[in-house]
């Protein structure tokens, strides 16, 4: 039964988009801020910090989830991924973030990391997710930009092309 | 909005995690999937001196079906819960009120006791447990026992739960053969608190409701088979006596006539789920 003293910080071992890192945390710090701040990937952007905005989801152990609304010590051998792990590569786009360009689904991109984190677990969960399914997952998150209406429209055109066999652009 | 300062403590065992509570005497906080505790840390409504975090104690997410009663472990994410395999038969008020708990983000981290012990007036689950007249399983170092979910609520997030006790696992009864179910709620955004929620139990000689979001705890009432003007007067009656608050979400009128009209729709589903 490991005790760590609120003043004292512990090694967090996880791997973050595929590889391993290791960096100290105190009992209460936040997972989005552990990541910005300690591993600096600040993709994640931080809202409202109580789980209601979205902002900072990401994917812990394959299933979305709000990093404000999770210690860091809690991800102790997890597999995190967060949005600089969507790219196939540098310069180049997945698919949902290249329809996400086509379809100007964000204007200020506060909201943009969060969605496509969900939209890219449901569609790897759900390949022949509907807009029923795809306004159901964007339910939880908001955007003060766009309407949601590109957003749905981007969402629907790059589960079309992932089923129709693409895996990138 | 940052947490306050606290210990953290990764139990290994149910009696580990139920030492920290004895030893703590009401100032450790259990912290499962997190989705109620965090804000609660985050906003400081909760400033604890010890955190026990029972996420990996194995075998907490085993789901037990006993006789019709569905068992459900204090580590069972509300996610897992949602898919578990027939469902919508044995327990057709949870298949329609899970997709209500929170946002699909929040459902696969949250767990189902979790949510009941949080006591949110708006909580979904809270509101299932007690329509389903199911019982809260606590445990301590002093031993264990079960409380009836009617009892258990005692306010606004408060619960019988005693200071060294934690919620180990919570008991839903099956569905009835001869019995319609249904759920209900009106929110402003999908997955936003419940501004009114209903449950309705209807059978050939009963109407079971029970509203949550309006008052501190779910309210349940139990009717004859009322139809017509007599189930409005009834709804009316009920909708007066739950004494609804004004707040930046809703009005009290608008409470009422959600309590009137969600009222009415939940238990025309419930009855035509019998039929
Ligand atoms: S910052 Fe996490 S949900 Fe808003
Ligand atoms: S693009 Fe600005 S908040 Fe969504």
């Amino acid at each position: 039964m490991p005790r760590l003293r609120r003043d004292e910080t512990t090694s967090v071992r996880f791997t973050l988009n595929g590889e391993a890192v290791s960096r100290r945390a105190d009992p209460r710090m936040l997972l989005s801020d552990f990541l910005r701040h300690e591993c600096g990937a600040t993709g994640t952007h931080v809202g409202c910090e109580h789980g209601v905005c979205g902002a900072c989801t990401i994917r812990i152990d394959g299933t979305m989830a709000r990093a404000c609304l999770t210690l860091a010590v809690q991800v102790e051998g997890a597999e995190i991924e967060t949005v600089e792990g969507l790219a196939p590569e540098p310069g180049r786009l997945s698919v949902l973030q290249d329809a996400f360009r086509r379809h100007h689904a964000l204007q200020c991109g506060f909201c943009t990391a969060g969605i496509l984190m969900s939209l890219d677990t449901l569609f790897s969960d759900e390949p022949e997710a509907d807009e029923v399914r795809i306004r159901d997952v964007l339910g939880g998150h908001l955007c003060r930009c766009t309407g949601y209406e590109p957003i749905v429209r981007a969402a629907l055109d790059a589960v079309s092309r992932l089923r129709s066999g693409k895996t990138n652009v | 909005m940052k947490p306050a300062l606290f210990d953290y403590v990764r139990a290994d065992s149910l009696d580990e995690a139920l030492d920290v509570l004895a030893a703590e005497q009401g100032d450790a906080r259990v912290l499962a999937g997190g989705q109620s505790l965090l804000p609660m840390l985050s906003m400081r409504l909760a400033r604890p001196r010890v955190v026990v975090d029972i996420g990996r104690i194995p075998g907490l997410d085993v789901i037990e079906a006993a006789k019709d009663v569905l068992v459900v472990p204090a580590g069972l994410r509300q996610a897992t819960l949602l898919v578990h395999p027939g469902l919508e038969r044995s327990h057709p008020l949870l298949a329609a009120a899970l997709p209500w708990v929170g946002h699909a983000q929040t459902r696969a981290r949250g767990t189902v006791c979790g949510s009941v012990a949080h006591a949110d007036p708006s909580g979904e689950l809270p509101l299932c447990l007690v329509a389903l007249g199911g019982s809260v399983r606590l445990a301590s170092k002093r031993g264990r026992r079960s409380v009836d979910a009617r009892e258990f609520f005692t306010g606004l997030m408060s619960t019988d739960r005693r200071e060294d006790e934690m919620i180990e696992a919570l008991a839903f009864p099956g569905a009835k053969r001869e019995a319609g179910y249904a759920f209900r709620e009106f929110g402003r955004r999908h997955g936003d608190f419940a501004i009114v929620s209903v449950a309705a139990i209807v059978t050939a000689v009963a109407i079971e409701i029970s509203v949550g979001g309006v008052n501190d705890v779910p309210a349940r009432r139990v009717w004859p088979r009322l139809d017509g003007s007599a189930l409005d007067d009834a709804l009316n009656t009920l909708a007066w006596e739950l004494d609804a608050r004004d707040d930046i979400h809703a009005d009290q009128r608008l409470r009422r006539d959600l309590v009137r009209s969600l009222g009415r729709s939940t238990i025309a589903e419930a009855s035509r789920c019998l039929a």
